[in-house]
């Protein structure tokens, strides 16, 4: 009967996830073989990236300049961003009144909907000439893709802990308040670890999605295989090295590309995984 | 002595995941024509046992029932904790109705919400649905608050009034018995003597069995009263007799207020 | 004394925190306005890219988003209704769920390498069906998400009420829990909506670009975004500030959508 169908429909619909991601570990593993054979773990750390002209089957590719270009520019957006983001939040659950929180709120959630290459327009040519003035350099470059990531970042990692500091019974802060507690202990003694599973949950997740940032940090970074000297250097990170040369790759050097994208996925993976796993506790069945 | 219509023998139940059973070996007579009412404090099991009248706790898995419950008809007797076949649960659905605590309107129209039932049972002539709709308005007393309106949507209405459109979505089915799982406890005062008065109306047509934690609505509406205790069917009885003169101390503890 | 400076101090920061990221969205609004508003001429939006307009690539990039939607709102709902529906709380559907929201914060740029794999390579060009699979894997997962926890608002007595006459399971499920829950979903498909059609990175490798106007799927496609990364890149002024009419446009139509299905929710709740 229709009741029948319906229901395993569903079902195949439900498993459509997991096939997806068993298929993406699938399909990276499988085009990066070639370079992991080639370079196996030693790719992690060789800085040369050069295709040879005339063999596509040779070269030598190393991950390290792209993966420290991620792990950089994606802790300088943290570190920027997160006391941004508990601050907005602060603001939105225990500052703000009324009649403010609403727009506010909207503001936020309007910055999270601007497209990433749109951040990168405006990071190119409004935000980049203001970061070369004031600190040197070229404008495009490590730091300028860290703030802008940051900013990217921040309203995510907002919503999330605002949500749940919204969770807090209001008795719980009453009964603070009533014993003379300032504003700022409240929030430091009672909501804080209260609401400590969904905020740092909020923090790993936001993690997460720095790293597979592209489109504005392509614009920003520089896209210049070299490590920073100065945080105001250009570089690359593993989205931008993709974004740029893949299509262009051949053979093994796109074979490598694969390992990198690998190895992306496996670590942003884990992370939102771990980030689950501390909302698992809260979340509603 | 008035007919059967339904009894359960030795009906025991307990929930999934758990190790006690809620209904211990529970022997309940319902009554043709009359209106039965289950009492007893929280946790007693009235709700549970009303709701294995319909066999609703198969939406859940994993729950665990013994005995009988058998329902009379024309055709003899019928233990319908034996259905398995979903075909069969919605037929046993389509005899026995229930009403809930909270007022459920779907989200459509007056009209469509009463034809829901009828559409379901394979109801296709459009006068056919229109005559019973009508007829289940007027005998949930709330034709004429709706007949200008039946086409607008049934969540514009009040909580007394939405209830009364949810017992008139049950009669349209013309059950033959009809299950109240506290229907008036989320309602004011005024809509609550409504629906009373409006259960009292349906016995002539519908048995009825109704939960309910106001003493007073059981003795001023049922024919008979069951008094439940942690699982227990304590005393039953008519409900003049019961309430007048209990036979057993937990009973009369419960009817005068000593606990509960 | 102390004690009250502190939290003076945090209380000044937090609100300073709230302004700042609010004047970071004034600040690319009016930028976008500024440089998007002066460089539109009518031709931008009646000219393809090769003609110096944008319109095949608002045209394409629609296609495309539209035709995922097509894809991922039926298989993400079915999901979600089998999550909340069927499974029973299961220790499969726990496990499902996670799955579904790690995908929805995986790198983009890997699933339009995945995309690559599959769709493009084997089929010896870039084409405008790569792009659709690739943006349709994006939406999935949220559509899931939210199909799933819309549901879970809707009170389980409608569920017995309708059973309780005699319904069968995909009936109630379709004729009165969606439709209970349809504002809330219908919000989440529109946000979603907005989410893909600004994306770019899983169209880079699937369906590339093309300046001119086409709607044959089998070869590369116009796209708005992609059209974005390329133009401002090139160095001349008149490409310039096609990238910028563009992306002013782009940001509107993301803008508008978002703040539709914001609304739709306003009034309900």
């Amino acid at each position: 009967m229709g009741g029948r169908l319906f229901k395993n429909f569903s079902f195949f619909s439900a498993t459509l996830s997991f096939f997806i991601l068993i298929g993406i570990f699938s399909i990276l593993f499988t085009y990066a073989q070639d370079s992991i054979h080639h370079f196996g773990f030693d790719f992690l750390g060789g800085e040369i990236w050069e295709a040879d002209e005339d063999d596509e089957d040779i070269g030598i590719f190393g991950g390290f300049i792209p993966i420290v270009g991620t792990m950089l520019s994606t802790t300088i957006a943290m570190i920027i961003a997160t006391p941004l983001a508990m601050g907005i939040a602060i603001f939105l659950t225990e500052i703000a009144h009324k009649t403010l929180i609403k727009p506010v709120s909207i503001a936020i959630e309007l910055l999270a909907a601007i497209p990433s290459i749109i951040y990168g327009m405006w990071g190119l040519f409004y935000f980049a000439p203001i970061i070369q003035s004031t600190f040197g350099g070229q404008g495009v470059g490590l730091l300028t893709a860290g703030i802008v990531l940051a900013i990217m970042i921040i309203p995510f990692m907002a919503a999330i802990t605002r949500d749940s500091m919204n969770t807090v019974p209001d008795v719980l802060k009453e009964s603070a308040y009533a014993m003379g507690a300032t504003k700022f202990e409240v929030i430091k003694d009672v909501v804080m670890p209260y609401s400590k599973g969904g905020i740092i949950g909020s923090i790993i997740l936001a993690l997460g999605r720095a790293l597979g940032e592209t489109m504005a940090v392509a614009f920003l970074i520089g896209s210049v295989m070299q490590i920073p000297s100065k945080i105001t250097d250009p570089t690359t990170s593993i989205p931008v090295l993709l974004a740029n040369n893949f299509s262009e790759a051949q053979g093994l050097e796109m074979s490598s590309m694969y390992y990198l994208a690998l190895i992306l996925f496996i670590v942003s993976f884990i992370i939102i995984s771990v980030a689950k796993f501390y909302f698992l506790g809260k979340k509603v069945k | 002595m008035s007919k059967l219509i339904m009894e359960t023998k030795d009906f025991s139940f307990t929930y999934a995941g758990v190790d006690t059973p809620s209904l211990k070996k529970i022997n309940l007579p319902i009554k043709e024509s009359k209106i039965t009412a289950l009492i007893g404090p929280s946790g007693c099991g009235k709700s549970t046992l009303l709701r294995a009248m319909n066999r609703i706790h198969d939406l859940y898995p994993n729950n665990k029932y013994e005995g009988e419950i058998n329902l009379y008809s024309a055709n003899g007797k019928e233990n319908i904790l034996n259905i398995k076949k979903e075909n069969d649960f919605i037929k046993l659905r389509q005899r026995v109705g229930m009403i809930f605590q909270k007022p459920t309107p779907f989200p459509m129209s007056i009209f469509d919400n009463v034809a829901y039932g009828l559409k379901l049972a394979g109801v296709k002539d459009k006068t056919e649905i229109q005559e019973r709709v009508e007829n289940a308005l007027k005998s949930s007393a709330i034709w004429n608050e709706t007949k200008d309106r039946l086409h607008t949507s049934a969540l514009g209405m009040s909580g007394g009034q939405q209830q009364r459109l949810c017992i008139a979505r049950a009669v349209a089915l013309k059950p033959e018995i009809m299950l109240f799982d506290e229907p008036t406890s989320a309602l004011d005062p005024i809509s609550t003597s409504a629906i009373e008065e409006l259960i009292s109306e349906l016995k002539e047509e519908v048995s009825v069995v109704i939960v309910t934690h106001n003493m007073q609505q059981a003795s001023r509406l049922s024919d008979y009263t069951a008094f439940m205790y942690l699982g227990d069917l304590i005393e039953y009885d008519k409900t003049d007799i019961m309430f007048m003169n209990p036979k057993e101390k937990l009973t009369e503890d419960y009817i005068t207020g000593r606990f509960g | 004394m102390n004690r009250l400076l502190l939290n003076k101090i945090i209380l000044m920061l937090s609100t300073l925190s709230a302004i700042i990221g609010i004047s970071f969205l004034f600040w690319i609004l009016a930028t976008l306005t500024y440089k998007g508003v002066s460089s539109i001429h009518l031709s931008t939006f009646s000219q393809d890219l090769v003609n110096g307009g944008i319109r095949n690539l608002l045209v394409g990039q629609f296609t495309m988003a539209i035709i995922a939607s097509l894809i991922a709102v039926p298989l993400g709902m079915f999901a979600g209704i089998w999550l909340r529906e069927y499974s029973n709380g299961s220790k499969l559907a726990s496990i499902i769920r996670n799955l579904s929201d790690v995908m929805m914060s995986a790198p983009s740029i890997v699933i339009g390498v995945f995309v690559y794999a599959l769709f493009v390579a084997p089929f010896g060009g870039y084409n405008g069906f790569a792009g659709i699979i690739a943006l349709a894997i994006m939406m999935i997962p949220i559509i899931i998400s939210t199909t799933d926890n819309m549901l879970a608002l809707v009170p389980k007595e409608l569920r017995e009420a309708g059973v309780a006459l005699g319904g069968s399971k995909h009936k109630i499920i379709l004729q009165i829990v969606i439709k209970s829950a349809k504002v809330g979903i219908t919000t989440g498909v529109l946000l979603s909506f907005a989410r893909i059609i600004g994306e770019t990175a899983p169209l880079l490798f699937t369906s590339a670009n093309s300046q001119f106007f086409t709607m044959d799927l089998t070869e590369q496609f116009p796209s708005l975004t992609v059209s974005i990364y390329n133009l401002a890149t090139y160095p001349d002024e008149a490409s310039r500030e096609l990238a910028w009419s563009a992306s002013f446009i782009l940001t509107a139509i993301v803008l508008i959508i978002n703040l539709t299905g914001r609304y739709m929710t306003r009034n309900k709740k």
